[in-house]
């Protein structure tokens, strides 16, 4: 019997999980997405997508190299940074932007420890098309032309509509959100309660003849809001840590899509709401603070 | 109290109460005094210890006889009893029976409550006493609510424990205000203040007691104990404590004399059959590892554990991903997260006042962490810290008044 006993402290037994496990948790939820996507837009989505993986894999073992910190290549994030940047473009991009995106992405990521992921998003729409919001703008139009019929809204639900690899098919979204949650890997507080402000004020306030005449659903639906709500939105490190806390930021997060989507100029607004919150994550953390067990309330 | 070459016998006080929050320690075998000095202790370092070498004999002390007016004892009799017995609370933290038993008036007590949740995996200590002896702790569950002048009992058990729920239930005598309640399985359902929430829904204020609200929680190896004291006159030479853990050939529960070595325990208990790599005193969860096995069996020993090889999860820690995850566990509501940032900066007064005082150490927020950070590890640092900076502002105002 060895006489070398391991001193530690307390606890001695771990949940069977790590940063490792979750991050590869996501990658298996968006495995029917990507799916999706090489259905709907053909083997060049797939290049795309494995493009922005090699290279943020790369990205990230070289800065850990340079660096001379310990080479995380393994634990699935840059896996989860190259899939979901690789959604946020449209197919027909060249092949080097998803790369650029992704080295930038990562880059970032990697010295820093935490890009909202909604970043990502934005700088590589950005370089990937300095036309997209134009492009956007035509695309919004054509589908809100043949809103009338309810065919438009399944098909936006099962994906047959044009838009960025990964964000068409919401079914296929919600397939993988429905498991990260069952596994306890995403929290159901944000994308919910984003998700709702979203329906509730396009509906008030996005009817074409009035108050309460909003398309809901079509909000719901299109674009990248499910994507945002469920896999961005999400994203660990830029959002608040308290229950009270990711209430609030995902409420947040749906006045300003809705604001955005409603008055602003672009036809899209999840990325530029979810990083507006992201920024705004310490301070929702410093004012909600839960109520420790048992604190008595100060009065006056 | 003694030194060597003294004759002891079983009840022998060897160690006097040092003080009010404090009791007797007796001798838990009959024989000669061989040693005494500093010797390994299971809370870690090194502590004053006396070494008796046994006679075989088994002859207890002339103190130690059976009291026959146990049922018309004042409360403060049987406190006396309690405290000469040397009896602590012996769910862990050994903290003076007597004591607890002891509000002051300003602080009303109209609850007992018998913990028998026993939240800790592994541990069955308190399990197996209230199948075996349930009359016993029941009688001394009364003696605890009598000294406490209390009319109202209640039993908390985890309901992963039906069969202790119907053994205690059947010892609950027609008539009295006791009730034996069945509680969720949820760790640490066992922690005092979660305890009284959940039988009685009643919060104790934060940095307050279960006295602030009325209540006082004893586990149910300590009303053993306070049975035995009162009615037999046994002091606390010997507890239940748990041997377990995958290399452990034949885990069991035994009940040794304080003082006990703890590697002849393992004996007892078949030896070890594989590597061993961590031994724990206590449970799993909140109990302290050992570097030899050369440590004897104190009074708040609930279980020696022994994990394996494959057990131990030595992989250093990732950084802090902001998961909440750590958040959503703290049955103290605080944030971990924040907390352990505080004291890793050593800005120990601002993680006090988010709470790091509040703390239990439950290791709920590390169990669950997916970075495996050392939350408690930090927690425990922190609070060591900041009682430092306590003593030493005491100090800085002791000396201005004394200008």
């Amino acid at each position: 019997m060895s006489e070398h006993f391991i001193v530690s402290a307390s606890p001695h037994l771990r949940q069977n999980t790590s940063i490792q496990k979750v991050m590869f948790g996501v990658v298996i939820a968006l495995v029917p997405a990507v799916v999706g996507s090489v259905y709907f837009y053909g083997v060049r989505a797939l290049l795309l997508i494995l493009l922005s993986c090699l290279a943020a894999l790369v990205t990230e073992g070289v800065i850990q190299k340079a660096r001379g910190v310990p080479v995380t290549m393994g634990d699935g994030s840059a896996l989860v940074t190259g899939i979901l940047l690789s959604f946020n473009i449209p197919p027909g991009v060249p092949w080097w932007m998803p790369v650029v995106g992704s080295v930038f992405a990562k880059g970032v990521d990697v010295v820093t420890q935490a890009t909202p992921l909604a970043v990502m998003r934005k700088v590589t729409e950005i370089i990937a098309d300095p036309n997209s919001t134009t492009h956007q703008i035509v695309q919004a139009r054509e589908v809100l032309a043949d809103l009338g019929s309810s065919e438009s809204i399944a098909n936006l639900f099962m994906g047959q509509v044009g838009g960025c690899i990964g964000e068409t098919s919401a079914i296929l979204l919600l397939i993988g959100a429905a498991y990260l949650m069952f596994k306890h890997y995403i929290e159901w507080r944000i994308p919910s309660t984003y998700m709702a402000t979203v329906a509730i004020l396009t509906w008030v306030f996005g009817g074409p003849s009035g108050l309460f005449t909003g398309n809901a659903l079509f909000h719901i639906l299109a674009g990248g809001l499910i994507l945002g709500a469920f896999y961005m939105a999400t994203d660990m490190v830029t959002s608040p840590v308290s229950p009270k806390g990711m209430i609030i930021f995902g409420v947040g997060c749906g006045v300003l899509t809705s604001i955005i989507r409603l008055v602003g100029g672009y036809p899209e607004g999840v990325s530029y709401s979810i990083l507006l919150m992201n920024v705004a994550t310490p301070l929702i953390d410093r004012h909600t603070r839960p109520r420790k067990f048992g604190e008595v309330k100060k009065s006056g | 109290m003694v030194s060597v070459g003294d004759e002891v016998k079983v009840g022998t006080v060897i160690g006097e109460a040092a003080g009010f929050v404090s009791v007797p320690v007796h001798a838990s075998i009959s024989g000669k005094v061989t040693a005494v000095g500093r010797f390994p202790h299971p809370l870690g370092g090194e502590h004053q210890a006396i070494v008796i070498e046994g006679d075989g004999e088994d002859s207890w002390h002339e103190s130690v006889v059976p009291r026959d007016n146990v049922d018309s004892l004042s409360p403060k009799e049987i406190k006396d009893i309690i405290r000469d017995a040397g009896i602590v609370g012996l769910g862990g933290a050994a903290f003076p029976t007597h004591v607890k038993l002891s509000p002051p008036d300003s602080k009303p007590i109209d609850t007992a409550i018998l913990n028998g949740a026993e939240c800790e995996p592994w541990l069955t200590a308190d399990h197996r006493l209230m199948l075996e002896r349930p009359a016993e702790v029941m009688r001394g569950f009364h003696l605890i609510m009598r000294a406490l002048g209390c009319e109202r009992g209640f039993v908390g058990i985890e309901s992963n424990k039906p069969d202790a729920v119907e053994a205690m239930k059947a010892a609950v005598p027609a008539g009295s205000g006791v009730r034996v309640v069945m509680v969720q399985v949820k760790y640490p359902q066992g922690a005092e203040k979660q305890l009284i929430d959940s039988l009685i829904r009643r919060k104790v204020p934060a940095g307050g007691l279960p006295m602030d609200v009325g209540v006082v929680v004893q586990n149910v190896g300590t009303a053993l104990a306070v049975y035995e004291a009162c009615y037999k006159g046994i002091p606390l030479v010997r507890r239940v404590v748990t041997v377990t853990g995958n290399p452990v050939e034949n885990p069991s529960n035994f009940s040794p004399r304080v003082g006990t070595m703890v590697g002849s325990l393992v004996e007892q208990a078949g030896g070890l059959s594989d590597e061993v790599s961590k031994v724990i005193s206590g449970g799993p969860m909140m109990g302290i590892a050992q570097f030899t096995l050369d440590v004897p069996v104190i009074k708040g020993m609930s279980g020696v554990l022994f994990l394996g090889p494959g057990e131990v999860d030595t992989r250093p820690p990732d950084p802090c991903i902001r998961c909440g995850h750590c958040v959503h566990a703290c049955p103290m509501k605080l944030l971990p997260t924040t907390i352990e940032k505080y004291v890793m900066v050593e800005a120990i007064d601002k993680a006090v006042k988010i709470g790091l005082n509040d703390c239990i150490e439950c290791g709920a927020c590390a169990y669950v962490c997916p970075s495996r950070r050392r939350l408690v590890h930090q927690f425990k640092y922190g609070k060591y810290l900041s009682a430092e900076l306590r003593n030493k502002a005491a100090e800085r105002s002791d000396k201005e008044k004394g200008n």
